[in-house]
């Protein structure tokens, strides 16, 4: 049975790591991650692998793409102002097919902003976030194991599309401390035909995003939008009581795991609430959006932002039923029931019973 | 059969170096900094270890010349890319090759630091004192004076300050073991360019640490100048600057 442990969320990102392999790890303080950085340069050390605490986030994204390169796995984090400092290598690695975990235990902004838990990074993150026409893959956990356990999935994912893929927690993620079990992984990766080993009986290796020739980027930028699209199928979201549900509530990371209690609240008071919680931010889960969208009279999304998800589920919902909005700016943690109050509010307003 | 004279081959192209024409402008000096480069890898049997970081500028092309394992970095980020690739492979003869606009300008962080943390990397600095590949702007290595595209008046020390003088400024730190200013402009210097890059070569092979070559490079083009006027520029302004010689090489006896 696999050994159960009284982790913080960051914890379990830095073991789910090394689980995966995950040998070399650079990165660069700032709050509300410290306990990455600081896992991974004790364990990296004991592993045989390496850790470098980089002159900036620049430098960190950088020192990943150089490590990746070679075939390792590698992974970098930060919060918010250092993931938009990175976002220069996410779009070199994604334009150079170089894949990368990056963790983002994202806080507020914008500008400094805070240290509370956000979700205002939610359209960096699903919209590419640097230059160029690119996707990053967005994982989007809500407790620790599921920290523990995406991260193991994030460098298959790296690996199986040769793409920079990112795990998106929130301050909240990140510090909260709970029982995670330590699942072992058991997949070998697949030797990787691309990777820079230095030239030895066999034809040089090139890395690189620059195409000059007449016509080459774009195949090169159709061959990346293909690729792109055979990710879809890695869409995952989890349903929480939503079979019979009038109203299914919308909300990912540290939301959709609060208003798990908010349903529960409502249950109990015959309110026929769900819940979906798309744990695959990019590809997004339209189809399930759809599907709740016919079942259901009424979506309700809810977001530690001003509305950023929203659109993307009234993208997805195609006018199928009405979609409201209840949008926290960061400050202050919800509370299951001042989100089934906000809920209820909605479900009067929609003419619901 | 005819009688065939026979000859010695005295003079080839380095086996590192793949047989195609450069696409840089008469009179530069990248060519014959490549084949110096291409010259000690095999020197050193390095060709089936050697992993590049190009970066962006002029230089982003080299690995349409160098028949080496190459990953592109981006501007001005080649040294933290040459960590990563150091780190997660020691064994491997990991080089940047480098411009003074990406160097010495929008990657000064990069290159401070990883000299400073002892990267056992080797760095091919090329200083021709202008942006080339944009069209000849001003960059920090530009002289006091040089009219550029962006310093239409000349550079102004006042406005612009002096130029870096980023070999100097390396030697300074603990982490940096090989540092040297050399030129290609006659044979003379030539030798000691040579001669420069064997030493910078041999510390990463040893494990000595930082290993770095600063080359004053011309640029015709972007100077408006004959490719002998560019020449002689090397060795008069550009050397009045930029001193030649070795400044640091901690395992000298």
């Amino acid at each position: 049975m696999a050994r159960r442990v009284m982790i913080k969320g960051n914890e379990a990102i830095a073991m789910g790591a090394i689980e995966a392999g995950c040998r070399y790890y650079f990165g660069y303080p700032i709050t509300p991650q410290n306990d990455i950085p600081e896992y991974m340069s004790a364990a990296m050390p004991k592993v045989g692998g390496a850790f470098v605490q980089a002159e900036s986030e620049v430098a960190a994204i950088n020192m990943l793409l150089g490590a990746a390169a070679t075939g390792a796995r590698v992974m970098t984090s930060s919060s918010s102002p250092g993931i938009s400092l990175k976002q220069e290598g996410i779009s070199y690695l994604a334009g150079s097919q170089i894949p990368g975990v990056i963790v983002n235990m994202s806080r507020s902004g914008p500008g400094l902003g805070g240290i509370h838990p956000s979700q205002g990074d939610y359209f960096q993150a699903t919209r590419g976030g640097g230059h160029g026409d690119y996707r990053t893959l967005v994982l989007a956990p809500s407790t620790a194991q599921e920290n523990y356990d995406l991260t193991m999935d994030a460098f298959d994912l790296a690996d199986k599309y040769r793409n920079p893929v990112m795990v998106l927690g929130d301050a909240l993620i990140g510090q909260i401390k709970e029982p995670v079990e330590l699942k072992p992984y058991r997949k070998k990766p697949k030797p990787k035909d691309w990777a820079l080993t230095g030239a030895e009986g066999r034809e040089a290796r090139l890395l690189k995003s620059l195409f000059l020739a007449d016509g080459e980027l774009t195949v090169h930028n159709w061959m990346l939008a293909k690729k792109y699209k055979r990710m879809q199928k890695e869409v995952r979201y989890e349903f929480y009581r939503a079979e019979d549900a009038k109203m299914m509530l919308v909300a990912f990371g540290s939301v959709g795991r609060i208003l798990k209690t908010s349903v529960d609240i409502l249950r109990d008071k015959g309110k026929k609430v769900g819940l979906l919680r798309p744990i695959t931010l990019y590809p997004f889960p339209d189809k399930a959006i759809q599907e709740a969208a016919a079942k259901s009279k009424l979506l309700a999304v809810m977001e530690l932002n001003t509305g950023q998800m929203v659109e993307d589920v009234k993208l997805a919902a195609e006018c199928a039923c009405p979609v409201e909005f209840y949008g926290r700016p960061p400050g202050s943690i919800p509370t299951p029931d001042e989100l089934a109050k906000e809920a209820m509010k909605i479900w009067r307003k929609g003419g619901l019973k | 059969m005819s009688a065939q004279p026979k000859l010695k081959k005295v003079f080839d192209r380095p086996q590192c170096l793949k047989d195609v024409p450069y696409h840089y402008c008469p009179g530069c000096h990248h060519g014959v900094i490549h084949r110096l480069l291409a010259e000690q890898i095999d020197n050193f049997g390095l060709r089936g270890k050697t992993l590049g970081a190009a970066s962006v500028g002029c230089s982003v092309l080299i690995y349409d010349y160098f028949d080496v394992d190459i990953v592109e970095a981006p501007h001005g980020r080649a040294a933290a890319v040459a960590t990563g690739l150091k780190r997660a492979r020691p064994d491997s003869f990991v080089f940047t090759y480098q411009g003074d606009g990406d160097l010495a300008a929008i990657g000064t962080a990069e290159i401070v630091h990883a000299a400073n943390r002892g990267e056992n990397i080797t760095v091919v600095f090329v200083n021709n004192a202008v942006f080339g590949m944009t069209g000849g702007q001003m960059a920090p290595t530009t002289l006091e004076g040089q009219v550029t595209t962006t310093s239409p008046y000349g550079r102004s020390a006042a406005e612009a300050g002096l130029p870096i003088r980023v070999t100097e400024m390396l030697s300074t730190l603990e982490g940096t073991a090989y540092a040297a200013r050399v030129a290609v402009d006659n044979i003379k210097n030539l030798k000691k360019a040579k001669a420069a890059l064997k030493r910078a070569v041999t510390y990463q092979q040893k494990g000595w640490g930082f290993s770095f070559v600063e080359f004053l490079s011309s640029c015709p083009t972007n100077w408006k100048m004959t490719p002998e006027e560019a020449n002689a520029r090397v060795g008069k302004e550009m050397a009045d600057y930029f001193p030649l010689g070795v400044y640091k090489d901690v395992r000298a006896n």
